[in-house]
């Protein structure tokens, strides 16, 4: 059991009042608040260590750059990399999928070659995959998603072959909070000869994560959805993977000779760091696993997962609500409508009582119009939201359902 | 006869003065004067017709009658009619000029940025400009 008090004290932005009413944060999905560790490692970084890294001999290098590695070193433990070389930083999920689909995409994908994604994908596994097959003349499939919005796992065993190079897909769905079997989707790819992409942005803070069980190539996700600061991210990659494919791009860590003849690459993970990174969010990036790890998944999902059963009951007994996507795996995200509401006032409705929800397509437009709606309101759940607070929730969509 | 554009500015002010800043009331109170706008003809609720730059869907039609500018409007969101609502009650029925020497100050005095948030005061102010624009256009009507 977690000691949900002892968790929020720790995060000094909840306690604040909204529009009057104590802040109730449920936009957790876009990004999750931080603790107080997380602010004061920030601030102590640039306060006493702030210096460029792996190239200084001098003390605040060598502390900048531990401070970095150190960070690397947890990360890779956190989701059981085999290595920490394993681990490259990046900007967040979308530059990391952006860097898979260039760097792989430009020197494996041949002309008619096939990379599946799937319909539920966020635009940032969805455009990056459509530049590099357009530039290549490759063709871009994607799974269909059921009504209650679950993969169709037949439809994607059809269309994997021997042309299939890469599937790229989601793991919690940020739209309907469906959880897709990443480990049987990873399985079947590899039986077909293609590579697999994870995009574990809304799972890796919440759910069990094992990249070496999953046996995915790559996984990408992002440091402010867990706690951590924004503008950092993680694209892992299986070293034989990384060291097959080119850099992203050019400059800074990345290389290891230049001369205008020729310029020989670094090692991984620099070969793909190119230029300063975001030094002072990486190492405060460390405190925010150490909070994960403090509680352990198993008891952040316990919680998680009460809170998401509580809101999925609560608002099927309301009536007037309409549940956008039911599937029987799914993790902390509920999206719904209300028939007498249009979604954005609904958001404003429950903002002006203190309550913070997300409304609009949360970049998922393609199954927006799969399911012919404009948008949804989505409820996103985190370690530090309370039973209390969700029961606040539906009593407020009650009362603007009922007005 | 018609008040003048402040009066009715005074007036609006004096009715959100009375909700005392709560923001939830003022956002029922919002909703509840779009509900009296007069319906637009379905014929209207075209892409031609909506106003760009708001997040919601605004469908702004104008006429020009005795030398008076006529607004109808409507709006997929109860928020957003309501919002439109009060620049017709503001605007409608009155002579270009007069649209076109006016200071919407009210919207300040409400404190209508918190209450609509960037994104939708951003919408806001396109249907001022669009209000705007259809007042200019009657006024350089060739007589």
């Amino acid at each position: 059991m977690i000691d949900i008090n002892a968790i929020r004290e720790q995060f000094p932005v909840l306690h604040q009042e909204v529009n009057g009413h104590p802040l109730v944060y449920f936009d957790n999905a876009a990004t999750s608040q931080k603790p107080q560790r997380v602010i004061d490692a920030l601030l102590h970084y640039y306060r006493f260590d702030n210096s460029n890294i792996h190239r200084g001999v001098h003390t605040l290098a060598d502390r900048a750059t531990e401070g970095f590695e150190d960070t690397r070193k947890l990360l890779a433990r956190f989701i059981n990399a085999a290595e920490s070389e394993e681990v490259i930083f990046t900007k967040g999920t979308t530059e990391g999928i952006n860097l898979v689909a260039q760097s792989f995409g430009r020197s494996m994908l041949r002309q008619g070659d096939e990379v599946i994604i799937s319909a539920m994908e966020h635009h940032s596994n969805i455009v990056p995959w459509q530049m590099i097959c357009q530039e290549k003349g490759a063709v871009l499939k994607v799974i269909p998603v059921s009504p209650e919005g679950e993969l169709l796992m037949d439809e994607y065993a059809r269309q994997l072959s021997p042309k299939t190079r890469m599937v790229s897909i989601v793991h919690v769905s940020n739209t309907l909070g469906t959880v897709n079997p990443v480990k049987k989707i990873t399985e079947m790819a590899h039986e077909a000869g293609a590579k697999v992409l994870i995009d574990a942005a809304q799972s890796v803070g919440h759910l069990p994560l094992d990249v070496q069980e999953i046996d995915c190539d790559f996984l990408v996700f992002s440091a402010h959805k867990i706690y951590g600061p924004t503008g950092v991210g993680v694209l892992y990659g299986k070293r034989a993977e990384l060291e097959a494919i080119p850099p992203y791009q050019g400059g800074g860590s990345m290389i290891r000779d230049v001369h205008f003849e020729k310029t020989t690459y670094n090692d991984i993970p620099y070969k793909f760091e190119a230029g300063t990174p975001t030094i002072g969010e990486v190492v405060a990036f460390k405190p925010a696993i150490e909070f994960i790890n403090e509680l352990g998944k198993p008891a952040i999902h316990a919680h998680e997962d009460q809170l998401f059963r509580r809101a999925m009951e609560g608002l099927k007994a309301i009536p007037g609500v309409q549940l956008v996507g039911t599937p029987a795996e799914a993790s902390g995200i509920v999206s719904f409508l209300l028939e007498n509401t249009h979604l954005f006032d609904t958001g404003m409705l429950l903002d002006a009582r203190g309550i913070a929800v997300r409304t609009g397509h949360h970049c998922t437009q393609p199954l927006m119009e799969l399911y012919g709606i404009e948008g949804t309101c989505r409820a996103s759940f985190a370690v530090y939201n309370t039973v209390e607070e969700v029961d606040y929730f539906l009593e407020s969509v009650e009362k603007i359902t009922s007005r | 006869m018609k008040p003048e554009i402040n009066e009715i500015q005074e007036e609006i002010i004096e009715e959100f003065s009375l909700l005392e800043n709560d923001m939830e009331s003022t956002i029922f109170y919002i909703m509840e004067m779009g509900s009296k706008l007069p319906p637009l003809e379905e014929k209207y609720k075209v892409e031609e017709n909506i106003v760009k730059g708001c997040q919601s869907k605004v469908w702004l039609v104008s006429g020009f009658e005795n030398g008076k500018v006529i607004f109808k409007a409507d709006s997929n969101t109860e928020i957003t009619k309501g919002l439109i609502s009060m620049l017709i009650r503001i605007w409608n029925e009155r002579a270009p000029e007069e649209i076109l020497d006016s200071e919407l100050y009210f919207v300040e005095r409400i404190g209508m940025r918190k209450v609509v948030g960037s994104q939708r005061s951003n919408g806001f102010a396109s249907m001022i400009r669009q209000m705007k624009l259809y007042a200019l256009a009657y006024k350089n009507l060739p007589v």
